[in-house]
């Protein structure tokens, strides 16, 4: 249905037939045509500005190779940069010395911290980890009730606590934060997940709330869980949580549909923070590692011209 | 400031850049609309008009380029805003549709007790049956807005919730019927098919039914959104937008994209999470917040 950017790549280089470099001028077209294909994926405007700059710097004066046509050369070089920017390494999670290892999760409203707990805690027991669950998302209806669902359904071992009537709001939080900890070292857990409620970056109270959670959990791990589907705004509040908690990486969720999934080089351009794992659906177990170069081939629209490139 | 970069900060930059508008001044604008999330089609669709007026008729400054750019916009919306379909025979059936997350089941409430307040009798339909604790969620807004809910077991079908709930609120003549649904990707048939289910079996009751198909969309969503809109009114219908979580800091721009792609008119705003944090769509107001003024 739609034309993809080696497509649109191919007729900009069609002038370049029979020149034998890459040229200021004749790269224009192809760095327009990539410039709209990041845009539509919903990469953040200036790091798209910053990705041209250095997609035009590599390519100029670049002989037109004979392995590969100039589309293909170039695709190679946005490929290596969209990389390059997304980190190679696979991510590694961090355990505490002394369990339990505390992973807090963090995120805006709706992005799938709760879902994202239940697969964390299912990927964790996989590996032979005893994890434990708690909400503290004692803001939004049923969301502890959710989360009982999620643990009972994937049989992992949940710290409901009691509320006791007590009003919503922080010292309510702290209070079953630290229960919680204090239950996964009696009952042997040895890394407990904390699904917080959905928060504004722009919330003060609720952002005030967050770090106090941090203070009281010294937590190994702050996920930052993001939707894929995020369009210009996500380096606005990923940098904004990454300033206030210092992330130690992200999850981006719900990739199992159709959107490109930009935001990944946004946010990771902003946090400086490794994208550990993808949604790729509501179940417990749709859960992955994240796999850079699979992303760029989304972002780019492309999968197969990748192989081709890889070989070259 | 929370709108660091906000258009409007932008369009301020352009004003002190140059005295009349030129390319500079509407490449600039280009930049600030693409960071709004209008996408890049609509965009220099926008800039282009723009473009075109500038050469019929000189724009004095900045100010002068803002208000046309405000009227612009507000134009896109503004032709789409028919009024929803009358109902013949009551209940009026709205169905909240959307990708997962977005804010059915919170605007389903809000907007149970937003009818409610206008005289009107409600009642919630919980056709979500499949996300943990969905139905709970929704009894909890079916109390605070003080109406009252239709519910199946979770695992059940929805259809056969919406089924009942017709029938109930046809009994106790209730004006207004709010049905949430599961969120569900575009992208997956099997659940788009359901919603089409859900929409044959209110037809088989009340002849005109759903009325109105609100697709919930969160205001932070990219280029997607035209994704998500294109196929859910191919599969269910969609009458009307409702934009959620505008209280942050994303604006909502592809609504822009998607009355002008698919001649959606945008029915509400959700502000929060409380249930008072809803309002009927203002194209001024949301242009205006979109640039910043
Ligand atoms: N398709 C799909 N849906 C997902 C994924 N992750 C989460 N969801 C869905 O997204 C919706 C929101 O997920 P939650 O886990 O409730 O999100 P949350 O961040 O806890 O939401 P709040 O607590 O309200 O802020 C639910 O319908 C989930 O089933 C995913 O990877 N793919
Ligand atoms: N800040 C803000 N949060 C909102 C708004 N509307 C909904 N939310 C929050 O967004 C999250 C998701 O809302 P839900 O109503 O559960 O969304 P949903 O579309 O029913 O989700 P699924 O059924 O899982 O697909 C919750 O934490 C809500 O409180 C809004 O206008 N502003
Ligand atoms: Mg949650
Ligand atoms: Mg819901």
């Amino acid at each position: 249905m739609f034309e993809n950017l080696s497509d649109k790549l191919q007729r900009a280089f069609k002038s370049l037939r029979g020149q034998g470099t890459i040229t200021e001028e004749n790269i224009g077209e192809a760095l327009r045509e990539i410039r709209v294909a990041l845009l539509e994926a919903d990469v953040n405007l200036n790091v798209v500005k910053d990705l041209i700059d250095h997609i035009r710097a590599r390519a100029v004066g670049q002989e037109v190779m004979t392995a590969l046509s100039p589309t293909e050369q170039v695709i190679k070089i946005v490929r290596d940069e969209l990389i390059a920017l997304l980190g190679k390494d696979t991510a590694r999670f961090k355990f505490a010395s002394q369990p339990p290892t505390v992973i807090l999760m963090a995120g805006l409203q709706g992005s799938g911290k709760t879902t994202t707990s239940g697969k964390l805690a299912a990927w964790l027991q996989k590996g032979g980890h005893r994890p434990m669950l708690v909400s503290v998302d004692v803001y939004r209806p049923a969301a502890r009730e959710q989360l009982k669902i999620v643990a009972k359904s994937i049989k992992a071992n949940l710290y409901e606590g009691d509320l006791k009537g007590e009003t919503a709001g922080t010292a309510l939080v702290e209070r079953l934060a630290k229960e919680a900890r204090r239950e996964a070292i009696i009952t042997g857990c040895d890394t407990l997940i904390v699904d917080t409620a959905g928060r504004l970056h722009i919330d003060e109270d609720l952002m005030d709330e967050m770090q106090r959670l941090k203070a009281l959990l010294n937590p190994q791990e702050i996920l930052f869980i993001a939707d894929a589907m995020t369009g210009q705004d996500a380096v606005r509040s990923a940098d904004e949580f990454h300033k206030r908690f210092s992330l130690t990486g992200i999850v981006l969720t719900k990739m199992d549909g159709d959107a490109r999934g930009g935001a990944a080089l946004s946010i990771r351009h902003v946090t400086g923070q490794p994208v550990k794992f993808i949604g790729m659906g509501e179940k417990p177990d749709a859960f992955e590692p994240f796999h850079p170069d699979r992303i760029v081939s989304r972002i780019l629209g492309m999968g197969d011209i990748m192989t081709l490139i890889e070989k070259a | 400031s929370r709108t660091r970069e906000s258009l409007n900060d932008r369009i301020e930059g352009v004003l002190a850049m140059t005295r009349e508008v030129d390319e500079a001044a509407l490449e600039e604008l280009e930049m600030s609309l693409l960071a709004s999330d209008l996408g890049v089609a609509t965009t220099t669709e926008v800039v282009n008009a723009l473009r075109e007026h500038a050469k019929r008729q000189q724009i004095r400054d900045g100010a002068e380029l803002k208000d046309l750019l405000r009227a612009q916009l507000k134009a896109i919306l503004d032709e789409q805003q028919k009024p929803p379909k009358t109902v013949a025979i009551g209940p009026e059936v709205i169905l909240m549709v959307g990708v997962n997350g977005t804010g059915k089941t919170t605007t389903s409430g809000k907007l149970a007790a937003f009818y409610r307040a206008q005289g009107k009798t409600a009642m919630l339909c919980a056709a979500d049956t499949f996300r943990a604790a969905a139905i709970e969620q929704l009894e909890v807004w079916a109390e605070r807005s003080g109406v009252e809910i239709i519910k199946t077991r979770q695992g059940g079908d929805p259809s056969a919730a919406l089924y009942d709930a017709l029938q109930a609120a046809k009994a106790r003549a209730i004006d207004v019927l709010l049905v949430d649904t599961a969120g569900r990707l575009h992208t997956k048939n099997s659940l788009m098919a359901e919603l089409d289910k859900m929409r044959r079996t209110a037809q088989r009751l009340i002849p005109d039914a759903p009325h109105e198909v609100l697709l919930v969309m969160d205001a932070t969503t990219g280029q997607n959104g035209l994704q998500q809109a294109r196929l859910f009114t191919s599969f269910a219908g969609v009458t009307g937008i409702v934009l959620t979580k505008l209280d942050g800091t994303a604006k909502g721009g592809i609504a822009i994209a998607i009355a002008k792609e698919l001649n959606l008119p945008v029915r509400f705003v959700g502000t929060g999470e409380k249930l008072e944090n809803l309002l009927p769509f203002d194209s001024g107001a949301f242009v205006d917040s979109l640039l910043g003024a």
